[in-house]
């Protein structure tokens, strides 16, 4: 895929232009989390179903996130890894304002993030393409408001060509596969030209070679317009193939002769080392997923390699 | 059953009978013609006296004399256009209503328990209150109707709005959709097929309420030929504003069925 970074053209939203920063056509901002934390409110109106689950657990507030605190540079990829249910889609999801934290605050470029905020796109974990429209104008959603007529329709058509679309760009969503309605998806993400990128599990419903070409299609488009991504995974792979950094969130272990609090935070910070595109059977990065899957709670049925102390990896703590 | 013999025997690609469009039409004939068929046995064994039940010529020679006395073509005229009227100011207001209470819970809670309760009154309850406040005349009755078709459209669109994909609406507002756009652009494509299910209904409702209206008070159209021959005895006069009503009914109905397949072809 060959996409400079002199095809940016879109104008961003005003709303996203601040003073003095960014410079150039590629702002990418940085993200700061700072003390964040949220707790689930125990009102059985929450949008999520749990009428399942009325029996017992919905009297009490359910602590999900505590104490996360950590900075994004502007133009980095951090995944987020996790366990089911941990918090990380939570956690994306406050940082584009479609969640509010109980606690702490997300600052995007110094600011706080607003509701459903502009600088931000998101990439959800399924397609969410409107069914009733074309692939194009699926794409042609994710543009910013006040985009020319014109030149959102040349943008569009970039894009579907970035993302290898072009040919489906009048076919509805029902009639085009997963892998592509995934990619349309990511398609109308990036027609936002967004200054930080949140993807959630964007490719975890695909097979996996789907999910391996599109991991190198997001790795041409952030080295295109190095934007900030956020990248919420549950596949250790995948974040070391992707991600500058990786946190990984759990519950911490107790102290001894305490309880240990509820919520998940950061229990592992890990820069990946070298650069991308990396080599997918480098044995570095072996142990560093060894060492990851151990944090998920798997048995890597085996013990650390030496690699842990080599000069060439920096890790945690550094 | 012959009809399902004949397509094992044909080749294989050619499409089912029952799926063709000509044997559709044929054979949703073959029961109205049925009827009529024992309709004509029955005055003609002598099964039923003449003027209970007179024999479906009869009927006929009916509508030829109102034909000709100019009625027919004038009852049939403004009966349909009282229905699409009344159908349509309901409609509208219906789906106006329905958007405000599916998408504001606080618009929920004000208007839908009261909406519920009018929704609960039966349509002739109405008729003495129009006719105090709005006289014998089109508008008593055109009101009569809209109220017949406000309530499914209103009933519809807010339980179709309540059910919008939750996801869809908040990858609609996570890229910056809000208010009039987002409604335009995700809630109202996505409840198009319950609104033109809501609006058949709602047209099968007016024509009921049209009858109502005209029951009780009119001096033309289809309800007063009912009434008018109730009084004098005419049963085959009768019969005929019952033919005339389900055929105009299914007629309507199967034109806004023609604009439903093109919508949930376009839309969904």
């Amino acid at each position: 895929m060959s996409a400079s970074p002199a095809t940016r053209t879109t104008a961003r939203p005003a709303a996203a232009v601040r003073t003095g920063e960014p410079t150039g056509t590629d702002a990418a901002y940085a993200v700061q989390f700072s003390g964040l934390g949220r707790t689930f409110a125990p009102s059985p109106g929450s949008r999520r179903r749990t009428r399942a689950a009325t029996t017992t657990s919905v009297e009490v507030a359910r602590p999900v996130l505590r104490d996360v605190s950590i900075s994004v540079q502007p133009g980095e990829v951090l995944a987020i890894l996790g366990t089911s249910g941990c918090g990380k889609s939570t956690l994306l999801r406050i940082a584009g304002g479609l969640d509010s934290p109980s606690a702490g605050s997300v600052r995007i470029d110094g600011s706080p993030v607003t509701d459903f905020d502009t600088r931000c796109a998101v990439g959800f974990q399924e397609p969410r393409l409107l069914p009733w429209r074309t692939v194009a104008d699926n794409v042609a959603l994710g543009l910013p408001r006040g985009t020319a007529r014109e030149a959102g329709r040349a943008r569009v058509a970039e894009l579907l060509e970035l993302v290898g679309l072009s040919a489906f760009a009048d076919h509805r969503p029902a009639s085009i596969s997963g892998g592509m309605a995934q990619r349309a998806s990511l398609a109308r993400a990036l027609a936002r030209n967004p200054g930080v990128l949140l993807l959630d599990e964007p490719f975890g419903a695909l097979d996996a070679l789907t999910r391996l070409k599109m991991q190198d299609l997001l790795l041409d488009v952030h080295a295109a317009a190095p934007t900030t991504v956020l990248l919420v995974t549950h596949d250790v792979d995948e974040a070391l193939q992707l991600a500058d950094r990786i946190i990984l969130l759990g519950q911490e272990a107790a102290p001894s002769g305490g309880s240990r609090p509820p919520g998940a935070t950061i229990v592992q910070e890990i820069t990946v080392p070298g650069t991308r595109p990396r080599d997918r059977g480098s044995a570095e990065l072996a142990e560093l997923r060894g060492r990851l899957l151990a944090g998920l709670g798997i048995d890597r049925h085996g013990d650390p390699r030496g690699v842990a102390t080599g000069t060439s990896i920096p890790h945690f703590p550094y | 059953m012959t009809e399902t013999l004949v397509p094992s025997t044909a080749p294989a690609a050619r499409r089912p009978l029952t799926s063709r469009r000509s044997v559709r039409i044929v054979g949703g004939l073959l029961l109205p013609l049925l009827i009529l068929l024992v309709w004509q046995l029955s005055s003609t064994l002598g099964l039923v006296t003449a003027s209970q039940l007179p024999p479906p010529a009869s009927v006929w020679v009916a509508a030829v004399d109102l034909f000709e006395r100019g009625q027919l073509t004038l009852y049939v005229a403004i009966s349909t256009q009282r229905v699409l009227i009344g159908f349509a100011i309901g409609a509208a207001l219906g789906l106006a209503a329905g958007a405000l209470v599916g998408l504001s819970r606080a618009a929920d809670i004000f208007f839908a328990p009261t909406l519920g309760a009018i929704r609960a009154v039966p349509s002739l309850a109405w008729v003495p209150l129009l006719i105090i406040w709005l006289k014998i005349g089109e508008e008593s009755k055109i009101t009569l109707i809209a109220i017949g078709a406000f309530f499914p459209v209103y009933t519809t669109v807010a339980q179709a709005l309540r059910h919008v994909d939750r996801q869809l609406v908040e990858a609609g507002r996570a890229f910056g959709l809000r208010g009039v756009r987002l409604f335009g652009a995700v809630q109202l494509p996505a409840v198009i097929p319950s609104v033109i299910s809501g609006l058949r209904l709602a047209l099968a409702q007016a024509w009921l309420f049209l009858v109502a209206a005209e029951l009780i008070a009119a001096s033309m159209g289809l309800g007063f030929l009912l009434s008018d021959s109730g009084n004098n005895g005419r049963v085959d006069r009768i019969l005929l504003a019952i033919i005339l009503l389900a055929l105009l009914g299914k007629l309507t109905d199967a034109i806004l069925g023609v604009f439903e397949k093109w919508a949930i072809k376009k839309w969904a």
